[in-house]
C-alpha cells in the first residue's frame, strides 16, 4: 500500500482541512477526559486496594485483572443499552454524544488504571509497610510517600491508559454513532474510510493517529526526564 | 448506580460548551443505510438541507436491519433504509407515523475479471446464482440483516440454491457493511451483490467488474420514515418532518437526482 497513492493521501492530509482538526480534536478531548474521570477512580481505589487487608481481596485483583481484557465492542454494547432512549439513561439523551463515548472509554480504561495502580502500590507497600510501622507513620503519610516514589510508574499507568482510549474502535462506534461533525473520531473515520475501500487515505489516517500517540509518549517523557533531573539535584 | 451518575455529571460538565453548539434544537438524528452513506449522498444532500431548512442532520449509517432496531428504541428521528417489508411491519407496529417511497437504484453482482462461474452479462439474477452454487464459486455475503442482506437472501430464495448450508465453504457470510464486505469478496476473488451506488463510489475495485445487471428483481427501493413520537416522546416531531418533506419535495428530489459520481447518476427520485 505503500505507493505513490498512499503518498497522496499523506500529501493531502499534510495540508489538512478543517475536517480533519475537528476530528483530531475530538478524539484527543474524548480520550484525556477519559484519561482524566478514569484516574480520579482508578487510583484511589487501586491504592485502597493496595493497603487494605480483607477476604476477598484475591477475588477482587483477579477480577480487576481480567476486566484489563474487556472486550470494546461489549462495552459499546453495554453503554449503548444503558443510555438509549428506552434504557436506565435513556432521559438524559446522552446517545450519539461525546459524553457517551468518554463513557464508554472510562469504563475500559479505569480498570487499566486501577489494576496498574494497584500493582506499584502493592509492591511499595510490601516492601515498606513494615519500616513505616516501626517509625509510627501513619497511613496517609506513607500513601503520599507511595505516590511521590511510583510517580513515573503511575505516568506510564496513564500512558497506558490513554493508548487504550484513542486507539480504540468498537466502543465508540456503537456509542457515537461516527457522525459527522459530531462524533466522529479518528479510529471511526478511519473505520468509515475503509468501508468506502478508500485504502489510502485510511491508511494516512492511521499515520495521523499513530503521529498523535508518539507526540503524546514524546512530551510525557520529555517532562519526565526534565523532572528526574531535578529531582537528583 | 451513583457511581454511573457522578460520571455522567462529570462528563456532562467536562462537555456542556461543546455539545450545546453542536447538538442543537434544530438537528435531528437519522438512522440510516450503509449504503446512502458509503455513496457519498449524504454529504451531497445535507449541505442543501442545512442551507434551505436550517436543520442539521446527524447521520448514524448502520445497515438496515440494525437501523430499524436502534429507531424501535427510539434512538433517532428519522429512519431511511431499504427494505419495504420490513419498513412497513415497522409502522404498522406503530413504531413509525408513515412510508413514504423516496428514491431507488439497483443492485448488481460484482465479481473477479476472470468470472469463473461464467455468469457474465447475465440478465437472469437467479439463474446466476443457481450457476454460482451449482459451481461452488466464493460468494461472499452481507450476512448482517441490512437491507442488501435480505433482499439477497429473497433472490437465494427464487434461485432454488440454499446457501446457508454451505455458509463457511463457498458461501461466506461477513456480518459487515457493504463497503466492508466488497473489501473481502475483492481480496477472495469472490462474488458479491451489492447496490449500484455503493459500487460505483467504492475505491478498491481491483479487478472487479458487474457481471449481473438488469433483472427486474434487482431493483432497491429506498423508503423514509419519521419515528413515532407517540411511542418515542423524545423524537424532534417538527424538524424530522420538515426534513422528510423537504425530501419528498420537488427540490429534494432534484437534489437527489442531482448527485453524480464520474457522471453517473446514482439514485434516481420517486417520491409520489
Amino acid at each position: 500500500m505503500l505507493d505513490s497513492s498512499f503518498l497522496d493521501a499523506l500529501g493531502l492530509i499534510a495540508t489538512a482541512n478543517a475536517d480533519l482538526y475537528e476530528i483530531l480534536w475530538l478524539s484527543v478531548q474524548v480520550s484525556i477526559t477519559a484519561l482524566l474521570v478514569s484516574v480520579i477512580l482508578g487510583f484511589p481505589l487501586g491504592t485502597t486496594l493496595a493497603i487494605s487487608d480483607f477476604r476477598g481481596k484475591h477475588v477482587c485483583t483477579t477480577v480487576l485483572n481480567a476486566l484489563m481484557g474487556l472486550p470494546p465492542v461489549v462495552v459499546g454494547l453495554l453503554v449503548y443499552l444503558a443510555l438509549s432512549r428506552t434504557g436506565p439513561f435513556g432521559v438524559l439523551g446522552l446517545l450519539y454524544t461525546p459524553t457517551a463515548m468518554v463513557i464508554a472509554q472510562v469504563v475500559l480504561i479505569t480498570p487499566i488504571i486501577a489494576a496498574l495502580t494497584y500493582q506499584v502500590m502493592d509492591d511499595l507497600h510490601r516492601e515498606y509497610r513494615e519500616l513505616f510501622f516501626s517509625l509510627n507513620i501513619q497511613l496517609p503519610k506513607a500513601v503520599s510517600a507511595y505516590l511521590w516514589d511510583a510517580r513515573y510508574s503511575l505516568i506510564t499507568t496513564l500512558l497506558a491508559g490513554f493508548g487504550r482510549a484513542i486507539s480504540e474502535v468498537g466502543a465508540v462506534m456503537i456509542v457515537g454513532g461516527n457522525i459527522d461533525h459530531l462524533t466522529r473520531v479518528m479510529t471511526t473515520a478511519i473505520a468509515l474510510e475503509t468501508s468506502k475501500g478508500e485504502l489510502a487515505i485510511a491508511l494516512a489516517l492511521g499515520v495521523v493517529l499513530l503521529a498523535l500517540a508518539l507526540i503524546v509518549n514524546g512530551l510525557v517523557t520529555a517532562v519526565r526526564t526534565r523532572a528526574s533531573r531535578y529531582g537528583y539535584t | 448506580m451513583t457511581l454511573k451518575k457522578t460520571l455522567q455529571i462529570i462528563s456532562i460538565a467536562l462537555f456542556v460548551p461543546l455539545e450545546s453548539t453542536l447538538a442543537g434544537a434544530d438537528s435531528i438524528i437519522v438512522q440510516s443505510s450503509t449504503s446512502t452513506k458509503n455513496s457519498g449522498l449524504y454529504d451531497h444532500i445535507l449541505p442543501i438541507v442545512k442551507e434551505e431548512t436550517g436543520i442539521t442532520v446527524n447521520v448514524v449509517a448502520v445497515g438496515t436491519g440494525q437501523a430499524i432496531k436502534n429507531a424501535q428504541r427510539c434512538d433517532g428521528d428519522v429512519l431511511l433504509v431499504h427494505a419495504k417489508s420490513s419498513e412497513e411491519k415497522f409502522v404498522a407496529q406503530g413504531y413509525g407515523v408513515k412510508r413514504s417511497d423516496l428514491m431507488y437504484n439497483d443492485f448488481i453482482i460484482v465479481g473477479p475479471n476472470n468470472d469463473p462461474a461464467g455468469i457474465h452479462g447475465s440478465k437472469n439474477v437467479s439463474k446466476s446464482l443457481s450457476v454460482i452454487a451449482t459451481q461452488r464459486a466464493l460468494f461472499v455475503s452481507r450476512g448482517d440483516d441490512s437491507g442488501t442482506h435480505k433482499a439477497e437472501l429473497r433472490l437465494w430464495q427464487a434461485s432454488g440454491a440454499d446457501p446457508a448450508g454451505a455458509s463457511g465453504s463457498w458461501y461466506l457470510e461477513t456480518g459487515s457493511g457493504m463497503g466492508a464486505t466488497l473489501n473481502i469478496a475483492v481480496g477472495m476473488g469472490a462474488y458479491a451483490m451489492t447496490d449500484r451506488s455503493t459500487w460505483m463510489k467504492f475505491g478498491n475495485k481491483g479487478d472487479f467488474k458487474i457481471h449481473v445487471e438488469g433483472d427486474s428483481r434487482l431493483f432497491n427501493q429506498y423508503g423514509v420514515i419519521l419515528v413515532n413520537p407517540t411511542k418515542c416522546p423524545n423524537v424532534k416531531t417538527a424538524a424530522g418532518q420538515r426534513f422528510i418533506d423537504w425530501l419528498l419535495s420537488d427540490r429534494g428530489q432534484i437534489s437527489i437526482g442531482s448527485y453524480q459520481v464520474n457522471g453517473n447518476q446514482l439514485f434516481f427520485p420517486n417520491a409520489k
